[in-house]
């Protein structure tokens, strides 16, 4: 034990805002604390500092779009001892997995000029789909506590404490009422894993999904539900069900379903 | 002597800046044959799955590309969707956007002044290692973004991606008791942020001006944050919407951002140093003080004192957060009302790293045909490429390392936002 060193922490990026590493630096009254227990060994975005590894825990944002991102990941894996896919690009593809239900090419031309310049991958995928990930922290973007939560966990050899249950207990904590109920506003909630403490409906809106499907969803009801209560259109389900965690199988599927059908 | 004068500055993954790019100088014999900025963060076609999805959706869905300046998106695309449907947002609502903005200025400005900027003036690699010499600097700096972003959190919902903004104003409406503490650490952070600027004025500084053109938005009486026309120190000055007549992107083989300039002119120069040169009358006279106070004139030209402009921003963009504040009218309800109609509509805000210009066109349903977006970092590339130019020159003398150095210092001047413009940056510096 005389030279235990602090452990090496990494951050790594794909195709993302940048936004779930940023609540790293986010966490304004935790950061120097955080950085008395691991020492920085490859955070980009905050530092030109750059440790070899290997790293005892790396984090990685965003999704695998393009070849030399395969290549990449899979040397981040070989290198890291652990590795925490944060954030619903790297947990789900992310918004950008929208081109999943298209065809990139056109994407591509869409919006550049010269798309043979453009170097990308048909489908955006999560990280778990090219390498073995250690667990994913939900989240569009992440909640930082629970990012706090997962570094501490590892840090300490345990489990991360991340509730998989669904937005509703969380409103049912916050004793906020039912918007879908109370309102008639359309809700993910019900579907919904937990994280945000039930931001949306605090809000007066409906939840629109950031952390993904919680664990056994019931989804297929809760569309039927949103059918004949609400009079939601195929349309609106299908939207809704396709943003930031499009590419999560259940949301996908629960869309296709929806796709082709008509009022 | 030609290992000395010719060689290449080459940076595979620029550090402290936001998103994925590197940089690439190569000398020869002493002369700067090409710079470029590259911008390899992989595209995500945002313009391209916009179409076919609610106009009601593209605050939420445009904040996803860039989690350090959502609200900028989020302003930009509820004004355009806003001119189409030809509702103003006034009042209360509207000072409401102006206090949320000033939450995302704070934050983002001492994220990156005292974060990501700071350290290379002072010799250390992140500003963590800055805190071990410097702990009160730092602190200060967390304590002074965390107001931001607790505004950002409280109008907002939540500091990264907010979930408050929607066309014609806002969800909900915080309570005005709500506000208390924020506003205790406003004043805090008052009187910590006019020393910081005094602070930033010590700074050592590298003799670099360059005839830059600087385009920001202008409005009648305030300094800019969702409206204005277009100006620039060269006689520019146009509606937003005549955004595309005058600017122009062109898709380079190097990069996944595309190329901003100026029609017949060449490269503009957006951000802090553009809104100061351009509104510097309409700051406070305080905050005219604090500026003057730190050494700058009413205009600046050297993009390394863009730590100080940044301050004298923050700055007022607490004044202005307490302004607003103080008189705190809730309005009668959280969001105007409109009727959904066709058309097309441009967007053109100041995000911390400058102007943010979204064009949409709507069907007659509010379905999204088309989008364009140009972000803040696309249009100051060709600027930081031909600053790389102009500032390796005179200083290919210098060690390998050191001048690498001082490059990412000068790409960093720019608060490059590489998420943001893929739709950016790795430095090479290749001495042939």
């Amino acid at each position: 034990m005389a030279t235990q060193r602090k452990p090496r922490l990494a951050v790594w990026k794909f195709a993302s805002c940048d936004g779930c590493q940023l609540s790293l630096l986010d966490c304004e009254e935790e950061l120097l604390a955080v950085v008395e227990q691991v020492e920085i060994a490859y955070f980009l975005e905050a530092s030109r500092a750059v440790v070899e590894g290997p790293y005892d825990l790396s984090l990685v944002e965003g999704s695998i779009t393009t070849p030399a991102d395969i290549e990449r990941i899979r040397e981040i894996r070989e290198a890291s001892r652990f590795l925490v896919a944060i954030g619903a690009c790297a947990t789900a593809g992310g918004i950008q997995a929208l081109r999943n239900f298209g065809d990139v090419r056109e994407f591509a031309a869409a919006v550049y000029a010269h798309p043979e310049y453009i170097e990308t991958l048909k489908r955006s995928a999560p990280i778990a789909e090219h390498v073995f990930v250690d667990f994913e922290l939900r989240g569009c973007p992440i909640n930082k506590h629970q990012l706090l939560e997962v570094i501490a966990a590892y840090l300490h050899g345990r489990k991360p404490n991340i509730p998989t249950y669904s937005v509703c207990i969380e409103c049912k904590l916050r004793g906020t009422p039912c918007v879908m109920v109370a309102a008639g506003v359309a809700c993910l909630g019900p579907v919904t894993q937990a994280g945000c403490h039930a931001l949306c409906p605090a809000y007066g809106r409906g939840c629109f999904g950031c952390y993904g499907p919680m664990e056994t969803p019931n989804t297929a009801s809760l569309m039927t539900w949103w059918r004949e209560q609400l009079g939601a259109s195929p349309q609106t389900i299908v939207r809704a069900l396709r943003t930031y965690n499009a590419g999560n199988e259940v949301f996908r599927k629960e869309s296709e379903a929806y796709e082709h059908a008509h009022d | 002597m030609n290992t000395l004068t010719t060689k290449t500055v080459r940076v595979e993954a620029l550090a402290r800046v936001e998103g994925e790019g590197a940089f690439y100088v190569k000398v020869r014999e002493g002369k700067v044959e090409d710079a470029q900025l590259r911008i390899y963060e992989p595209p995500r076609f945002f313009e391209a799955f916009l179409r076919g999805r609610s106009y009601a959706e593209a605050p939420d869905i445009t904040a996803r590309i860039c989690g350090i300046c959502p609200v900028a998106y989020q302003m930009s695309a509820v004004h355009a969707m806003e001119a189409i449907f030809g509702v103003r947002v006034e009042g209360p609502l509207r000072e409401l956007r102006r206090l949320l903005y000033c939450g995302e200025w704070i934050e983002s400005h001492a994220l990156h002044m005292f974060m990501l900027h700071a350290p290379d003036f002072l010799g250390y690699a992140d500003a963590i290692q800055m805190a071990a010499d410097h702990p009160d600097l730092v602190l200060q700096a967390l304590r002074i973004k965390k107001v931001g972003n607790d505004i950002v959190a409280l109008l907002g919902g939540r500091e990264i991606h907010p979930i408050n903004v929607r066309v014609g104003g806002f969800y909900h409406i915080p309570k005005r008791r709500e506000w208390s503490r924020i506003v205790e650490e406003l004043k805090w952070a008052r009187d910590a942020m006019a020393e910081l600027v005094k602070w930033t004025g010590l700074l050592p500084f590298p003799e670099f001006e360059q005839p830059y053109e600087f385009v920001a938005l202008r409005h009648p009486e305030e300094y800019p944050f969702n409206e204005g026309r277009l100006v620039s120190n060269r006689g520019l000055d146009i509606p937003i919407s005549a955004f595309e007549e005058f600017m122009v992107e062109e898709h380079l083989p190097h990069s996944t951002s595309l190329h901003a300039h100026i029609k017949d002119r060449g490269a503009y120069f957006v951000g802090p140093l553009a809104r100061y040169n351009l509104n510097f009358d309409r700051l406070s006279p305080p905050v005219q003080e604090a500026a003057r106070a730190a050494g700058l004139g009413p205009t600046c030209n050297n993009p390394f004192q863009s730590i100080i402009v940044r301050g004298v921003e923050t700055l007022y963009a607490i004044d202005e957060a307490l302004r607003i504040l103080e008189d705190y009218p809730e309005p009668d309800a959280p969001y105007v009302q409109y009727e959904v109609r066709g058309g097309v509509g441009h967007g053109c805000t100041e995000a911390p790293r400058g102007i943010l210009y979204h064009r949409y066109v709507l069907d007659d349903n509010g379905v999204i045909v088309s989008a364009r977006i140009t972000p803040p970092t696309a249009q100051n590339q060709a600027t930081i490429e031909a600053d790389l130019r102009a500032f390796v020159e005179p200083r290919v003398h210098l060690p390998l390392n050191e001048l690498t150095w001082q490059c990412e210092q000068a790409i960093r001047n720019y608060d490059p936002c590489i998420s943001c413009s893929t739709h950016f940056l790795r430095l090479n510096i290749e001495r042939v």
